[in-house]
């Protein structure tokens, strides 16, 4: 019995040596061993996945994507689509008042409507809050537009060094004026959001077109439905360039590199739409309609003006027995005349 | 007129990193910086495979294109490179680059970046060769002196290959002819728009 299992054993041995010595034999066949076999391609990866990502051995996590090339469609969004989007949009908007301004002038009301006693429109934290946001919004708008109008536009007159120091500078403005801007857009919405909810006024004026093409003037409440889209447009887009500008002040805190590209996507054009938006508004508050810049200037409107544009806030305060100025939150101004 | 570009052939990539360390001490590249890396795919798994990765010097190089104060420009040898006196530090060419080239020091609050540092192909900067300045701002003039850059010169297996675009790639695939495989030449669809097959 012992016998029979120690030759089993050798058999077992010198058949183990008979396939060791048969392997290295089929090893030299003309088919090589493929290292690659259960590997994948690079195309193949990247078909499957659309980017490559692996290990590394640096702190800096961002670098374990080994390719993305989302990062040409980000260079042809960034150098075909944003040039003409914002070129279209801004010149545009300016092309679409210049003509209205020339066809139909500014906007006024007849002398007689006027009557000498004024009305508290917007108290000193409105306007405060106004022009906190109106200024930082403009810095933002020209140093934003630098980012890629500059170097077409700019540079050829500046050169590149000073046109590299100015950019530098706008850089640092867009940087830092984003904070005041963003306490403004909260401001806003907490001061003036009560007032720019719909209400029954808005369809009448959206469908007489604010007046703006004669017909006569619909009646609006405090704000007319211009304005509240205006207001409205602040809010959301304003929210939008917050949250996207905030990711692109701290990059890769929440975003990989395609999130950062989506937030300059989104930032971008938005920052372009609400900029055409802006130059509406700031053509209407100034040039375009006559009387509309003191509310905003000294917060003090004519009374007839205000009945002219806004009879039924001001049929609301008459109502309230407010003659004079308490108007808006936190009013406690001096009466009027 | 040479064109330069990198290849890793993956196949030989064994993640040694002396590409990296070589780099960093030819250059005295600073803390946090990294000009090349080397990044393992599919790590413990069948088909691992590491690829050295830098700037491959693209054709329509993607950073040049959105930088917005163009402080980019091309070799005659190909070689993208650019002007640290102008760069602003944006940090756009990173949103750009499909290879994660584009480094930044960290040089404020809010994120604000440093001026941008990239690998240059051993080929320093705008400054004038061999100066003072073109060491400390870009590092080693290696093409200047004839030589190549020093990650492929050190590649112990020779699977990073640096030089003439139509040599390299002529390495490489009678390599892959000879051996019967290949994982393909990395990068370079993207960066040259070629397959690489």
């Amino acid at each position: 019995m012992k016998q029979g299992i120690h030759l089993f054993r050798a058999l077992a041995v010198a058949l183990v040596f008979v396939f060791a010595s048969v392997a290295p034999l089929a090893a030299q066949q003309p088919v090589a061993p493929n290292p690659t076999a259960q590997s994948v391609t690079e195309q193949q990866l990247l078909q499957e996945l659309g980017k490559l990502q692996g290990r590394i051995t640096i702190p800096d996590e961002k670098l374990a994507t080994l390719q993305q090339p989302q990062g040409r469609s980000y260079q042809s969004f960034h150098e075909r689509v944003l040039p003409w989007v914002g070129g279209i949009l801004v010149l545009g908007m300016i092309a679409v008042l210049a003509v209205f301004y020339f066809i139909r002038g500014q906007i006024r009301i007849r002398p007689d409507e006027y009557t000498g006693r004024k009305i508290v429109r917007y108290n000193a934290f409105e306007r405060f809050t106004h022009w906190m946001t109106a200024t930082s919004f403009v810095v933002l708008a020209i140093t934003g537009l630098n980012y890629f109008f500059g170097k077409r536009l700019l540079m050829p007159a500046l050169g590149a060094d000073a046109f590299a120091t100015w950019s530098q500078w706008a850089k640092y403005a867009h940087n830092f004026i984003a904070w005041p801007f963003m306490l403004g857009v909260l401001l806003m919405i907490v001061l003036w959001v009560k007032d720019n909810l719909p209400d029954r006024y808005d369809a009448a004026w959206l469908k007489a077109g604010g007046g703006f093409f004669g017909g006569g003037q619909p009646d609006a409440g405090r704000f007319n439905a211009g304005q509240k889209l205006v207001f409205w447009s602040v809010a959301i887009f304003g929210i939008a360039l917050a949250v996207t500008g905030l990711m692109l002040l701290f990059p890769f805190s929440i975003a990989n590199v395609n999130g950062m590209q989506w937030a300059q996507y989104v930032h971008s054009i938005v920052g372009v739409i609400l900029i055409a938006i802006i130059i509406a508004h700031i053509y209407i508050g100034t040039l375009g309609t006559e009387g509309a810049f003191e509310a905003m200037e000294s917060g003090e409107v004519d009374l007839g003006w205000a009945r002219h544009h806004h009879r039924a806030w001001i049929e609301e305060q008459e109502r309230k027995g407010k003659r004079g100025p308490a108007v808006g939150p936190g009013s406690a101004s001096a009466p009027a005349e | 007129m040479a064109r330069m570009k990198f290849l890793c052939d993956a196949d030989r990539c064994i993640e040694c990193n002396a590409c990296v360390t070589a780099c960093k001490n030819e250059h005295d590249v600073p803390w946090g910086i990294q000009r090349r890396r080397v990044v393992t795919l599919n790590d413990g798994k069948p088909g691992e495979r590491s690829v050295s990765m830098a700037c491959m010097h693209c054709t329509n190089a993607p950073c040049a294109a959105v930088c917005p104060v163009d402080c980019f420009y091309r070799t005659d040898d190909g070689v993208v490179l650019h002007s640290k006196d102008l760069c602003i530090g944006c940090g756009y060419c990173f949103y750009a680059c499909p290879f994660g080239a584009p480094q930044y020091p960290q040089a404020g609050n809010f994120g604000t970046r440093g001026k941008m540092d990239k690998c240059t192909f051993c080929s320093g900067g705008p400054e004038p060769d061999f100066s003072e300045a073109e060491y400390v701002k870009y590092g080693r003039n290696r093409l200047a002196e004839g030589k190549l850059p020093l990650c492929a010169e050190m590649c112990s297996t020779k699977s990073l290959l640096a030089g003439d675009g139509d040599v390299i790639e002529q390495i490489y695939k009678t390599r892959v002819a000879q051996r019967g495989y290949g994982s393909g030449m990395w990068g370079w669809k993207t960066a040259y728009g070629e397959s690489g097959a």
